[in-house]
């Protein structure tokens, strides 16, 4: 454990943060028809904007994401916020350079109003009265935010997995406050393959008896179908390979095979330590609500051409992938870049060689920062 | 039903291309080939110096393409817009005559079909600039013409088994694949090495005594 000294100097790191939150009446009027307000959202931000107000880098979270990005909330935290490894001083988004922010998105539940929030109008939580929530209706609320915080035009939108879609999107839908995009691992429309997925963990949830049509709270929540989606989920994260490497076939108990459905491969315990911890922070209507608004991402809409809705956006793009990411594979980042580049956009695509599947943009890589601190420093007029 | 044990590992991918670097100047001969202000595709344009001079020196809107990981990372760190990927791959994107100009150094060579790429370049770019190493070089004819041995030289130093160097070319061989899909050469540029390292220009019976060849070629 670290003490609060150590947390505070420890060399890369943004030290102790808090996170703030930001009120706005709305009502926003959202893609679905209906209107949500008043917001919340909850964010943080890591360094210092500067006098022109230049530097501002958004962040965007994936699906189990939050506004805590980097540094620790508590000196006892075991663990730093999600991204940590790319935030702080003298990493890919150095906040000695870069004023860094980051918001939970509407619909999520580490802040933001979403579908564990009290409702004011009737004063419980909304449960499945909350309004169904789109990509573009996230990226609507935090130009408040922005708008709140007086940015008027980020240097740079970056995000993976989901966040990769709220890039497209706030590069679509206000090209001329994105100077800088970098969506990783990413789609510009989930396919048939996430929506199967996304499914089957969403029936997995509602399929609990404790859900009870989403309005569980003040009672036992429905943790065994949020764990299982969950489980799904992380399954769609990794790859064969990272999998095989990680576990093989390695048993729990050393005195051999147990003929029985008790966890005896390590990669059960695993699977469910992935998800009886995801169910200690995470809401399941929020789990929904979130994969809702990933299967409804479809960037090429309403023309149908994703080069038309493309050909709106003015910032300059770096797409990444995995070669191993097998829920937003390869080829959906080269569909993103061909449409980029028949609009003659400037844009540079990256497949980075790894193993560890589609959840290779949270770990570690010298590949991906170099890219990304270096696009950020050069592509730049 | 058994449990087989996947596959070890899979091998190292395919190492990146060993590239036949470009005789010292030869830049300078492409370079004044471009017009100012121009849409340029490199087309292997590995870490990028032909494409950063031309947007240093010719204000044009460049755009790269290579399949090596550290070239990319090296492109990105001079602030080009870079394509991650195989050649053809790269142009596929492009409708017809999108660019200005689609250049393609020392990589013919290693195409699987020159001649598909060539055709390919041709619609894309109103003009496409060529350079490759002359294989018909009075070095070359000396090694296999009197010693009997695959040619080896300094600028394609491989042995014939492990030579990313598949379809060498001469000339004479490259005019013909010009004239055949009746391609305009606007300009021929043939290149030596003098005693002193520059690079001079090559009158005389080029096919024989030029190491390197660059040409500006347009559709007809």
């Amino acid at each position: 454990m670290l003490d609060q000294t150590d947390v505070q100097t420890a060399p890369g790191s943004v030290g102790l943060v808090q996170t703030q939150y930001f009120t706005f009446p709305g009502p926003l009027r959202l893609t679905s028809g209906k209107e949500l307000g008043p917001i919340t959202l909850a964010y943080e931000t890591y360094g210092e904007l500067n006098s022109d107000r230049s530097n501002a880098i958004l962040v965007e979270h994936a699906l189990s994401g939050d506004a805590h990005v980097a540094g620790r909330h508590h000196p006892a935290d075991r663990k730093p916020g999600w991204w940590d490894m790319m935030v702080g001083p003298g990493k890919a988004l150095d906040t000695t350079k870069y004023f860094v922010i980051c918001a939970n998105c509407i619909g999520g539940c580490m802040g933001s109003t979403g579908p564990s929030s009290i409702n004011p109008a009737t004063g419980r939580p909304y449960g499945m009265s909350f309004p169904v929530i789109t990509i573009e209706d996230m990226v609507e609320a935090e130009t408040y935010l922005l708008d709140h915080l007086g940015i008027e035009r980020v240097l740079c939108v970056i995000g993976g997995s989901m966040g990769g879609m709220r890039t497209l999107q706030w590069a679509v839908s206000h090209p001329d406050r994105v100077r800088l995009a970098i969506p990783i691992a990413t789609t510009s429309r989930h396919t048939a393959q996430a929506i199967a997925f996304d499914e089957v963990g969403r029936q997995a949830i509602m399929a609990d008896p404790n859900w009870k049509g989403g309005d569980y709270y003040g009672g036992p929540r429905p943790e065994r179908g949020l764990a299982i989606a969950r489980m799904i989920g992380h399954i769609t994260y990794l790859s064969d390979e990272a999998m095989h490497r990680k576990f093989g076939r390695n048993l729990i108990r050393e005195n051999g095979l147990e003929f029985g459905f008790e966890e005896e491969f390590q990669v059960q315990s695993y699977l469910r330590y992935q998800g009886d911890s995801f169910v200690q922070r995470f809401d399941a209507n929020s789990y929904l609500y979130i994969t809702k608004a990933m299967d409804y991402f479809d960037l090429t809409r309403p023309s149908g051409s994703l080069k038309k809705e493309l050909s709106r956006a003015k910032a300059k793009f770096l797409v990444i992938s995995f070669t191993s990411d097998w829920l937003y594979p390869t080829y959906q980042s080269r569909e993103i870049v061909t449409a980029l580049r028949q609009n003659n956009a400037y844009v540079t695509f990256a497949e980075i060689t790894t193993p560890h599947g589609h959840d290779a943009f949270l770990l570690e890589s010298r590949q991906l920062t170099s890219l990304i601190s270096n696009f950020l420093s050069y592509a730049v007029d | 039903m058994p449990w087989t044990e996947p596959a070890a590992p899979p091998l190292p991918r395919e190492e990146p291309l060993q590239r036949t670097a470009p005789l010292k100047g030869e830049l300078e001969y492409i370079i004044d080939l471009v017009e100012p202000g121009t849409r340029v595709l490199d087309l292997g344009c590995g870490t990028g110096d032909l494409l950063k001079a031309l947007q240093e020196r010719k204000k044009v809107f460049p755009q790269g393409v290579d399949i090596d990981e550290e070239a990319i990372q090296v492109c990105v760190s001079k602030g080009l817009p870079v394509y991650h990927g195989d050649l053809d791959e790269g142009l596929a994107d492009f409708g017809d005559r999108a660019l200005d100009y689609v250049i393609l150094t020392n990589v013919i060579q290693v195409l699987h079909r020159p001649d598909f790429l060539m055709r390919e370049a041709a619609r894309v770019g109103r003009r496409v600039i060529v350079s490759f190493p002359n294989f018909a070089h009075w070095s070359a004819r000396l090694q296999l013409g009197l010693l009997g041995r695959m040619p080896r030289t300094r600028r394609l130093p491989y042995e014939w088994y492990d030579s990313p160097n598949i379809h060498l070319t001469t000339i004479r061989d490259f005019e013909e694949l010009l004239r055949r899909e009746r391609l305009r050469v606007h300009h021929r540029v043939f290149l030596r090495s003098a005693r002193d390292g520059r690079l001079v220009p090559v009158r005389l019976w080029p096919n024989l005594l030029a190491e390197q060849a660059i040409f500006l070629v347009s559709r007809e």
